[in-house]
């Protein structure tokens, strides 16, 4: 099998769940799939997708990194307002972009370095370690815009949410870069393989001379990281910064994407292209019902039923019962095999 | 000489009544009945999930969906009850049976079909607030006699302070809590079954059945919360009570439970509760501080009791080798 082959079989379960929601999407709502090019910037319900699903895909990407440590990270909604908050409050003092992009930047991975010393040095379990951040980040981030939402009047900074280059708009070019980035130095380095090593059984990587700690601390690094992105994205697009309701939530759907896209949450192996596929999916079912016309009511009771649908599908009770049934059948044709041949 | 596994409850029981008496110091006021009172109604849906919750986590699992079936119960029973017209009694009713149901339905997909209960119960939290949101998305307002002559009801104390129905209530889930966690054959097993699932399924605890109970019981306590909620704020609405499962999973580890379940005192997620509303007591008597506070200082406690857990389990694990070492 090559390797394109064998890539396209990872994938197919997710790829075909993204086709039927669409196929699903434009039969209710004719005009979906059209793609027009307005003011020099292509406009349409896919582009739509693409650019909603920044926030979530980037924030997918960290996620998929901590979950195959066998860790999960439940601050990333907490770190959004966090970095917008100290983005927008920059940007309303006056200071130039880059400083502002690097502060930002720098925050988040801080967060992300405080997940990892709880979860690696402290040996604390990881819901409980980014629990604390979840809680308290929300008031950190009050404390950074003084309780009110910090509005800023900077148009390069917003372009980070709202602009286009070459057509495409900037947030696409964003999460795009940072998957493709970071999915390339998981798996032109050995780092990929070295995180599923320490997801599968973290003391018997270290026995193997894989330096765990180290990894646990760069996954939770790179999660704060894309949140900081992710929080410039959603600051940047509404021009200011809402410590209640910038990324509430959100680190809920990043982790349903993953789990979407077929990451076990008892860590090991993991595709990055796979989480960013179930993040497309679940935002096509987000803009698929405002699209068709549903009332938004619908949307949260559609979202559990198809998670529950796909975990009942992936989990462990029902793929034992596959493996169960698939085992028979190899051993009847062998039975059946050996029939032949003693005949 | 106190038992190492009790020292986080005995240290939160320190800590409350350190910084109560801190908090006289500074506002003598607050030793008054009333406060008690009111902050023992305020919190009292909050405490009434928490007991939920201590036994979900005692058993080694966490329930999301708490706040989700807190909001869907409300504003089932105001429209039940302002629209439909039905019996307040009835409504309530009605509502119990369907969170038990739906906890019930949980705890038997973690139990038959090995899917963690973080995931069940996240997918069970979008599956709540999107019934609520069904239901109605408006803020119902509810009115009726039964319901006024329930929240007239109350003892006061000396000093003007009032034991209201709903303090009542969560005092009632505690000690029956309390009791059942420690006196019984179910709490045992909720133990065992936290402590280690493979040697207590090897003893012969029935771990299915009680899995089950455990999510029946947690999807329960928060229809009862929800009834609480609906009566304390008069209405109903199915955008409220968002993040009410981190306040409960905050009062349960608090309070001196371990997370990774098999440890913990239900009577400590009382003196969590106590201790997040006396936080928000001290932040409405000081006047200057922002709301944010009680996030951040929740963030602390949590952190500092955390820390606390695992030097306490780093301890006694010492403990264990040296004494290993020895006999051999």
């Amino acid at each position: 099998m090559t390797w394109f082959t064998r890539r396209l079989r990872r994938l197919a379960p997710q790829l075909v769940a993204l086709a039927i929601i669409l196929g699903i999407i434009s039969l209710i709502a004719p005009g979906f799939l059209t793609v027009s090019v307005q003011n020099g910037r292509l406009y349409g319900s896919l582009i739509d997708i693409l650019v909603r699903a920044a926030p979530v895909a980037l924030l997918t990407v960290g996620m998929t990194l901590v979950i195959a440590t066998r860790g999960i990270d439940l601050s990333i909604g907490a770190v959004i307002a966090i970095c917008g908050a100290v983005a927008a409050t920059l940007i309303s003092d006056g200071y130039s972009l880059p400083v502002v992009i690097a502060v930002s930047l720098g925050v988040g991975i801080a967060c992300g370095l405080w997940n990892g010393v709880l979860v690696a040095v402290l040996d604390i379990q990881p819901i409980i370690a980014t629990l604390i951040l979840m809680v308290a980040g929300r008031g950190i981030a009050q404390l950074i815009t003084e309780g009110v939402i910090l509005t800023f009047n900077d148009d390069t900074f917003a372009a980070l949410g709202s602009g286009s280059l070459a057509g495409i708009p900037i947030p696409i070019y964003l999460w795009v870069g940072t998957a493709l980035v970071i999915g390339l130095l998981m798996r032109r380095t050995a780092l990929g393989f070295l995180i599923e090593a320490t997801g599968i059984n973290r003391r018997a990587a270290s026995l193997a001379g894989v330096r765990a700690r180290f990894l646990l601390f760069s996954a939770y690094a790179i999660s704060g990281l894309c949140a900081a992105i992710a929080g410039m994205i959603v600051t940047a697009d509404i021009r200011g910064a809402d410590a209640n309701n910038a990324g509430l939530w959100l680190e809920l759907d990043a982790i349903l994407a993953v789990v979407v896209g077929g990451t076990s949450l008892n860590g090991g192996r993991f595709s990055i292209t796979a989480s960013l596929i179930g993040a497309l999916i679940i935002q096509s079912i987000n803009t698929g019902i405002l699209v068709s016309g549903f009332p938004p009511e619908f949307n949260l009771i559609i979202k559990a039923g198809i998670i529950i649908v796909v975990l009942t599908l992936q989990s462990p009770a029902i793929m034992t019962l596959f493996g169960f049934i698939k085992a028979s059948r190899r051993s009847e044709k062998l039975n059946h095999g050996t029939k032949e041949a003693t005949r | 000489m106190i038992h190492a596994r009790n020292l986080p409850f005995v240290t939160t029981l320190a800590i409350f009544v350190i910084a109560y008496g801190l908090c006289v110091l500074q506002f003598p006021n607050m030793l008054s009945t009333r406060v008690i009172g009111n902050l023992l109604t305020d919190n009292a849906f909050l405490g009434i999930a928490a007991v939920g919750m201590t036994f979900v986590i005692l058993s080694g699992g966490i329930d999301l969906s708490v706040g989700s079936v807190i909001a869907f119960t409300s504003v089932f029973v105001a429209v039940m009850v302002g629209s439909f017209g039905v019996h307040p009694l009835t409504a309530f009713l009605a509502a119990l049976v369907i969170s038990t149901l739906f906890g019930c339905l949980m705890g038997a997909m973690i139990r038959y079909l090995m899917i963690p209960p973080f995931v069940v119960t996240l997918a069970g939290m979008f599956l709540a607030r999107g019934a609520a949101y069904l239901v109605s998305t408006q803020s119902v307002p509810i009115t009726h006699e039964f319901i006024d002559t329930m929240l007239g009801f109350y003892i006061r104390f000396p000093g003007g302070g009032r034991l209201t129905l709903l303090a009542m209530v969560m005092l009632i889930v505690f000690v029956v809590g309390i009791i059942v966690a420690s006196r019984t054959r179910f709490g045992a097993n909720v133990y065992a079954i936290g402590g280690n699932i493979q040697s207590a399924e090897l003893m012969g605890v029935p771990v299915g059945a009680t899995t089950i109970r455990i999510y029946a019981l947690s999807g329960f306590l928060s229809g009862l919360a929800g009834i609480v909620y609906t009566l304390y704020t008069s209405s109903g609405y199915s955008l409220a009570t968002v993040g009410v499962e981190l306040d409960a999973i905050a009062a349960v580890v608090i309070g001196g439970t371990l997370l990774t379940g098999g440890v913990g005192l239900v009577a400590g997620t009382f003196i969590g509760i106590l201790l997040q509303g006396l936080i928000q007591t001290y932040i409405v008597f000081d006047g200057t501080l922002s709301s944010w506070w009680t996030k951040i200082v929740i963030g602390i406690l949590l952190f500092v009791f955390i820390v606390l857990q695992r030097t306490i389990i780093w301890y006694s694990d010492r403990r264990l080798a040296v004494r290993q070492l020895k006999e051999v």
